[in-house]
């Protein structure tokens, strides 16, 4: 019996095209809930009785959010894997799924910014979940400039994999502020230990809508991945001898 | 389930007054999830051209001067 080991695919060479393989899939798992979920919000998805139409936004606003905090812990945790084994790919990971974290925040702050003018009379408001998501978006953007401002991508690598952990403290604090801190931001509409407090098919909508989310940040992340593998081995025999590489080069 | 009575497609492009916060953040998470990836595709293709470009600076070394300075280690 052949055993598993499980660093063989620590390995850039093995990654690149086991990567290249599983996008294609990822895209297409992203397509099909994101098509099923909007059909299902805007379609089937009763009128809130308060909020009016108003509340679909959370169709975007709460997977936006959800997959902030949970690609920081994911990227906390390469950045981990990275200084314990000192694998490569591990600080590739990391470093590819910043920008794509970045991302959601953003999202997550705008689409909660066009919520709250409607709902609450304004833009922005200094209260607890606002302003550790803000931090969020901080520390994603604070990881990246710090990696960039460093030149040799080893000590850039475990520097950022340090402000990475330590950043993670902030996750359960966006997370648990609305129970912390009497905030206006209103408290989890979905949570692990109480059944939720909608409607079925908005929930539903919202489910579809973060597996989407999430397919799609594994596709990116992936793909910026492979990017970023073929920029750091670019003095590598496999990547120079890459079938892709020598096409471009005719 | 039933489907929404949107009515028209005025209606549901108004979004109940909504419309403009609606399609605001919908449009904004369609831009920018459709400009990443572009992004990432054009980094992709230009790190794959820079290999290109190595592995023919190599190989043009190798062909002009065989042998000719001996590598000094």
């Amino acid at each position: 019996m052949t055993r598993l080991n499980w660093f063989t695919f620590s390995s850039p060479a093995t990654f690149y095209p086991l990567a290249g393989k599983c996008i294609p899939w990822l895209w297409a798992i992203t397509a099909v809930f994101g098509l099923s979920g909007l059909f299902m919000g805007f379609f089937i998805a009763p009128t809130d009785a308060v909020q009016g139409e108003g509340y679909r936004i959370i169709f975007v606003h709460v997977p936006a959010s959800w997959m902030s905090m949970l690609i920081y812990l994911v990227m906390a945790g390469w950045a981990g894997a990275g200084l314990m084994f000192n694998t490569r790919l591990s600080y590739v990971m990391a470093q590819a799924l910043a920008p794509t974290g970045a991302l959601m925040a953003v999202l997550s702050l705008a689409t909660g910014s066009l919520w709250g003018k409607p709902m609450w009379g304004t833009w922005w408001i200094w209260d607890a979940r606002l302003t550790s998501e803000l931090i969020l978006l901080f520390l994603y953007l604070g990881y990246m400039g710090l990696h960039a401002s460093i030149d040799d991508t080893r000590r850039a690598d475990k520097a950022s994999a340090i402000l990475a952990l330590v950043g993670v403290v902030n996750v359960p604090i966006i997370y648990f502020s609305v129970k912390w801190w009497n905030t206006l931001h209103q408290g989890a509409s979905v949570s692990l230990t109480k059944s939720p407090s909608m409607a079925q098919t908005m929930l539903l909508a919202m489910l579809l809508m973060t597996f989407c989310f999430w397919a799609y940040s594994m596709a990116v992340a992936l793909q910026r991945a492979r990017a970023m593998v073929l920029e750091r081995e670019r003095y590598t025999d496999w990547a120079q001898q890459l079938p892709e590489v020598r096409r471009g080069q005719a | 389930m039933n489907l929404v009575a949107w009515g028209s497609l005025d209606a549901f492009l108004t979004m109940g007054g909504y419309g403009l916060y609606v399609w605001g953040s919908f449009g904004i998470t369609a831009v920018l999830m459709v400009l990443e990836p572009v992004l990432i595709r054009q980094r992709h293709l230009q790190a794959l051209q820079q290999l290109a470009q190595e592995l023919q600076a190599q190989e043009g070394d190798a062909a002009s001067s065989p042998q000719q300075e001996p590598s000094v280690k």
